[in-house]
């Protein structure tokens, strides 16, 4: 196949013949090829705010600096849930291939619960720093950090959100080929976030307290 | 195991000993990164470059072991798409970083800004 093939003509075609495995198998190709491509115009996006605190991350206006706001052993822990969260969607794949229904959604709600867990712990984070007066419109630096670590937090959270609408799909259809096809997205979009989380912890707080 | 509507997934092919490695390596390089700050065993510079180092190596086995992007033929576009964004993060992250403390060593001494990024 090539990929300059109209997807809506084979998605049409495969509604006339449901049972035709080569039609899903290149429906599903495309597809992931397509949110690949949104995941590296997702890398561009984040790259521009890793720019952005790379050349302001140290322009304190005055006000606290990273060496005295970053508490690692805290972000450790983040890192940690995180990664634990990226590990157990890697189960919810396995279930998944294994057509396990029932161990796709439990392990989806074990993905669901650490991933909500980071959310409450950068929430706590950010709460924290505002209460002690270092917001973002502190400094340039804090601008930058904010604007860098919440648009990360908005992608898990959104994440999250993914998992629901996905939890719903797979309780009333099954394991379909579509809900398939949407949890492999959905993976690719978990794993993802977990990567740009290692520049942040590298970026902005291992080399921001140096 | 995968038949054929999960054969094209992204974690077609995907066993338990991708994510079990990815973990254990995963836990490794950042525990290295976090000790060698925290402890503070190496000059700063060389904790920099470590920590990048640390931090590049990670994000191969995530894409590895976890995004299962394995160089097969099937994902050829996928790895040029990568590349290419690659290529643009270079361009946006090492470009500005370049320009913008060029300007600053341009500036006038006394001017505000005393941006030292890194």
């Amino acid at each position: 196949m090539t990929i300059l093939d109209l997807p809506e003509a084979h998605s049409l075609h495969a509604k006339q013949h449901p049972p035709a495995h080569e039609d899903d198998a290149e429906l599903t190709e495309k597809t992931v090829f397509g949110f690949w491509l949104y995941l590296m115009s997702d890398v561009v996006l984040f790259a521009t705010l890793f720019a952005v605190y790379a050349v302001v991350g140290r322009s304190y206006a005055g006000g606290p600096t990273g060496k005295e706001l970053f508490d690692l052993w805290f972000v450790l822990a983040e890192t940690a849930v995180l990664l634990a969260s990226s590990v157990a969607f890697g189960f919810v794949t396995l279930a998944a291939q294994d057509n396990r229904k029932t161990a796709t959604l439990a392990w989806m709600a074990v993905t669901f619960a650490i991933g909500a867990l980071f959310i409450v712990m950068e929430l706590y984070e950010f709460h924290h720093l505002i209460s002690e007066g270092a917001g973002p419109t502190r400094s340039a630096f804090l601008s930058a950090y904010f604007a860098l670590v919440g648009t990360h937090g908005l992608h898990v959270f959104t994440g999250l959100l993914w998992m629901i609408v996905m939890a719903v799909q797979l309780a009333r259809d099954g394991l379909s080929a579509t809900v398939h096809r949407r949890l492999g997205l959905l993976g690719l979009f978990w794993h993802f976030l977990d990567v740009i989380w290692i520049v942040v912890f590298t970026e902005v707080y291992l080399i921001g307290v140096l | 195991m995968a038949d054929h509507k999960t054969e094209h997934l992204p974690g077609a092919g995907a066993s338990l000993h991708h994510y079990v490695r990815g973990l254990i390596l995963s836990v490794l390089l950042t525990g290295a990164a976090f000790a060698l700050v925290m402890t503070g065993a190496l000059p700063r510079n060389a904790t920099i470059f470590v920590i990048l180092a640390l931090a590049a190596v990670q994000i191969f086995v995530h894409m590895v072991d976890f995004l299962h992007i394995d160089g097969s033929l099937e994902q050829r576009w996928n790895v040029y798409a990568a590349l290419f964004a690659l290529l643009v993060v270079g361009i946006l992250v090492g470009g500005s970083i370049w320009i913008m403390f060029s300007a600053h060593e341009r500036m006038m001494p006394g001017m505000i800004m005393t941006p030292e990024a890194f």
